[in-house]
């Protein structure tokens, strides 16, 4: 079954084609991971399927239902959640509160005298940053966290939201090379259990053939290959392209 | 036809009160919105520039006449004024928003709003609160009688050339200073990307500091240039900023042609209210800005921009 | 602070009042126009929250000030006249909200006090309703169905504000603690997340804005019928700003700050504004920067710290 499905996106910001021509269906509960130099309009993707860009031309459907001018905030409400390449977290609140203020926004529940961390909505706060083994810094400040807490958190909160679709800008950017693997690991393990479908863009070729059930590859807004990463990551053409995106991505944390 | 001729009159009044009012409040405008563009806090303190340099204009003028001297120096001594004026209270005001551009925009924005209070009553002190007349250069230039159907309006020289003469003079000025010299190349990069700026080998502060400079230098001719042609007194500062910020909503942030025009629109829509509806001569300008704003919330002559994220 | 912590400090802080009140029986006037500009501030207090700060809260204020001067001569009772004249402002400020709360930072501040300003011009120039400059007398109101004496009035007047800023804090405290007030902060740090965890940050804005009025609005119906008398100098913008000041004075970390700032600043204003007249605003201006500068939690903040050092010494 086909959950998310975009045909003929196009968007340019003056001369640059972020989105040029984009076809792409996203099945039901697959892993479907983004590749792709800096610039190939990755990004742009995403904000067009949560709502913050308005594509210029073609259509996306979710679960059949046109969402191509939806504002975010309505989209959040069919299911589709995302999580940001810089983390977006409330600084001045704990990380549970920001947990816990995604739970409030998602039950709906806006009554201003009943405390946002009552304990039921503290209860599953608290089970979502067990699952992401953050439960030790529930109580630190936003503003104090390091920048794998912070990602880790960032998804949390996209999480709490319970979408059946989740769109995740370099999930693993920033983090730890070390830590990497485990926290992915700790990712596809959440998002499985709860069944989400996810969609994400990824730099680490290692990550992507672990955990993809599929791999579109961007090049200069629109898509150079799709198909399973056995596949597409054997590919001549692709290999010189993930080549560049390795050295680029070396060069720039360097 | 009588009935005509008299509104008529007024009608020609009015518009030249609205283009002299609009040239003033115009040279205020184009101050915050560059002051805006390099420092990111909009200066609520920047309406008592225009009041200081007024009242700094006026007292120089009467100075120089009250000492025999001749007439004609009122005129320079309007810009003299305002240069003193921006350079004895740009730097400081720039070195504390400065001192506090770390902290949240909320307490940014009430550092000036605390400079605001200091100065409206440092202006009582030294000018206190009866009004102060100096309209030599008015009456310097003298009256032209424009004809007007079949009556002529004696316009004065000064409000019909002079006072839009140096908005537009500033206008194009500013235009070429801005898109053709290299110091004003560093102005626009600072706005744009102050980090950016700062790698490419500019030295953002200096900016920082000549732009500021330059804005209440800007701030005081405008307050200096409409000094002859109204009384001045405690209070004008307040009714300026908000004057001048609906201006600059009005046009879009960062507009600098935009501004001129709005300019010219609350200009002249203030000063036909003042003569034709007295009551509505506050809400008219408020009314234009609100009006603009529901339809346009980025401004008439901005083009919204997406934030990153 | 925990609750009991909280409710303790609150019956000291009363009974602080009403003593004072009774000991120097002048002061009961002071007092009681020091709470009704708390409760305004406490409105102030909720937007800086948000991160917002309005430059124009005195319109709420004046507005509802002059709504008891006018239905006073009809409606002459103390218990109907504050809800109307408060539901009038918060009405004003739900619609003046719908167009504010679309604008942030200084467009936000600066809409709010161009709105004030011709209100105020409004007061100012159409005489014939208002009375311009020379304002409107407020006529002897009833206090629940019975006229009191002028001295029997006033401490009707002070208790009355005294449960008004209680039931208020301990609202505006509840407001801070639930969904509605943490995402005005969240507001603050990241609006946009906001919308893409479907929080309508607009609405979010506008609630707290319309609290803001009806509590301004509260403040202005008791200063109306204290000072029994209402001019346009309660819409002008030095009112606001006074407002704003309290508020960064008091320390906006705690719902205690508005009203110790209000306390501190009526009080030194009855001692020495007279004795600075022309200087005022530009002392105040000098306090707020010095505070802004070094002592952002204000006297609340001043207050806790010293109370943390003298447990720990």
């Amino acid at each position: 079954m086909i959950l998310l499905s975009a045909k003929g996106l196009k968007l340019a910001f003056g001369g640059v084609k972020a989105a040029d021509g984009i076809d792409l269906d996203v099945r039901n509960g697959e892993f479907l991971a983004i590749i792709g130099p800096n610039g190939a309009g990755k990004t742009t993707f995403i904000n067009m399927v949560t709502g913050y860009l308005t594509p210029q031309a073609g259509e996306i459907h979710y679960d059949g239902q046109p969402l191509v001018g939806l504002a975010p905030r309505r989209l959040v409400r069919l299911g589709i959640a995302r999580s940001f390449q810089l983390p977006q977290l409330f600084l001045e609140h704990t990380v549970a509160e920001n947990v816990a203020l995604a739970i409030a926004a998602r039950e709906g529940l806006w009554s201003p005298i009943r405390p946002l961390m009552r304990s039921a909505w503290r209860a599953e706060a608290d089970d979502i940053l067990a699952q992401f083994d953050l439960s030790d810094i529930a109580e630190r400040r936003a503003d104090t966290l390091n920048e794998g807490a912070r990602k880790l958190t960032d998804i949390a909160m996209a999480v709490a939201l319970k979408p059946r679709l989740i769109l995740m800008d370099e999930p693993t950017s920033g983090v730890a090379a070390s830590e990497k693997i485990s926290i992915v690991e700790t990712l596809v393990r959440v998002l499985r259990t709860a069944g989400v479908t996810a969609v994400f863009v990824e730099h680490d070729m290692d990550v992507v053939s672990r955990f993809a059930d599929r791999v579109a590859v961007w090049s200069q807004g629109k898509i150079a290959a799709l198909g399973p990463p056995g596949a597409v990551l054997t590919d001549p053409n692709v290999l010189r392209d993930v080549i560049g995106i390795e050295t680029e991505a070396g060069h720039a944390a360097a | 036809m009588g009935w005509l001729g008299d509104n008529g009159m007024l009608l020609g009044l009015a518009m030249l009160d609205g283009l002299s009012y609009a040239a003033a409040v115009f040279m205020v405008a184009v101050g915050l919105n560059l002051v805006f563009g390099v420092m990111h806090v909009l200066n609520v303190a920047h309406g008592s520039l225009y009041a200081i340099g007024g009242y700094a204009a006026a007292s120089l003028s009467l100075f120089l006449i009250a000492r025999g001297m001749p007439p004609w120096l009122s005129i320079p001594s309007l810009v003299v004024s305002s240069a003193i004026v921006g350079a004895i209270l740009g730097p400081p005001i720039e070195r504390l928003l400065r001192s506090v551009s770390g902290q949240e925009e909320v307490l940014q924005l009430l550092v000036t709003f605390a400079l605001f209070m200091i100065l409206e009553d440092l202006q009582k002190l030294v000018w206190g609160v009866q009004p102060v007349v100096s309209d030599a250069p008015v009456k310097l230039l003298g009256t032209i009688d424009v004809p007007f159907g079949r009556d002529a309006i004696p316009f004065t020289s000064y409000q019909l050339f002079l006072l839009p003469g140096v908005a537009l003079v500033t206008l194009i000025g500013l235009a070429w200073f801005l898109r053709r010299t290299l110091a004003g190349r560093m102005i626009v990069a600072v706005t744009v990307d102050r980090e950016a700026a700062r790698a490419m080998g500019i030295n953002a502060g200096k900016v920082m500091l000549l732009t500021f400079t330059a804005g209440a230098a800007l701030a005081a001719l405008g307050g200096a240039l409409a000094s002859p042609t109204t009384s001045l007194v405690p209070g004008i500062g307040a009714s300026t900023i908000v004057l001048s910020f609906a201006v600059v909503a009005t046009a879009g942030l960062g507009q600098i042609e935009g501004a001129a025009l709005t300019a010219l629109m609350i200009g002249l829509g203030r000063s036909l209210a003042v003569y034709f509806a007295p009551e509505f001569e506050v809400v008219v300008p408020y009314f234009i800005m609100v009006s603009v704003l529901l339809v346009r919330p980025q401004g008439l002559f901005a083009v919204p921009e997406t934030r990153r994220i | 602070m925990s609750r009991y912590a909280d409710l303790v400090l609150t019956l000291l802080a009363a009974a602080f009042v009403l003593a004072l009140s009774w000991a120097v029986p002048w002061l009961r006037f002071v007092m009681t126009i020091a709470i009704a500009k708390g409760l305004a501030v406490l409105g102030i207090l909720l937007l800086l929250r948000a991160g917002q700060v309005s430059f124009g809260h005195a319109l709420y204020l004046s507005l509802a000030a002059y709504v008891v001067a006018f239905m006073a001569a009809r409606i002459p009772e103390v218990l109907l006249l504050l809800p109307l004249a408060a539901v009038v402002a918060a009405s004003i400020g739900l619609l003046v909200g719908l167009f504010v709360s679309r604008y942030r930072a200084i467009f936000f501040g600066m809409l709010n006090l161009a709105l004030s300003m011709v209100f105020y011009s409004m007061l100012d120039k159409f005489y014939e309703v208002t009375r311009g400059g020379d304002g409107i007398r407020v006529p002897v109101t009833s206090f629940a169905g019975v006229v009191l004496s002028p001295d029997q009035q006033s401490w009707a007047l002070l208790i009355l504000a005294l449960v008004l800023a209680v039931g208020f804090g301990a609202f505006v405290r509840l407001y801070l603690l639930s969904p509605m007030g943490s995402a005005l902060s969240a507001l603050k740090t990241r609006e946009a997340r906001l919308e893409f965890m479907g929080i309508p940050a607009r609405r979010i804005l506008l609630s707290a804005y319309v609290l803001s009025a009806f509590m301004a609005g509260c403040g202005g119906a008791l200063i109306a019928l204290s000072t029994r008398h209402v001019t346009p100098a309660l819409a002008y913008w030095t009112a606001s700003g006074e407002l704003v000041f309290i508020a960064i004075l008091g320390g906006a970390g705690s719902v205690f700050g508005p009203f110790l700032g209000a306390l501190a600043y009526e009080l030194t204003r009855t001692y020495a504004a007279a004795l600075v007249a022309d200087a005022w605003q530009m002392i105040l201006g000098t306090v707020l920067l010095v505070v802004i500068l070094f002592a952002p939690g204000g006297l609340w903040g001043i207050g806790r710290a010293l109370v943390v050092r003298g447990r720990q010494a």
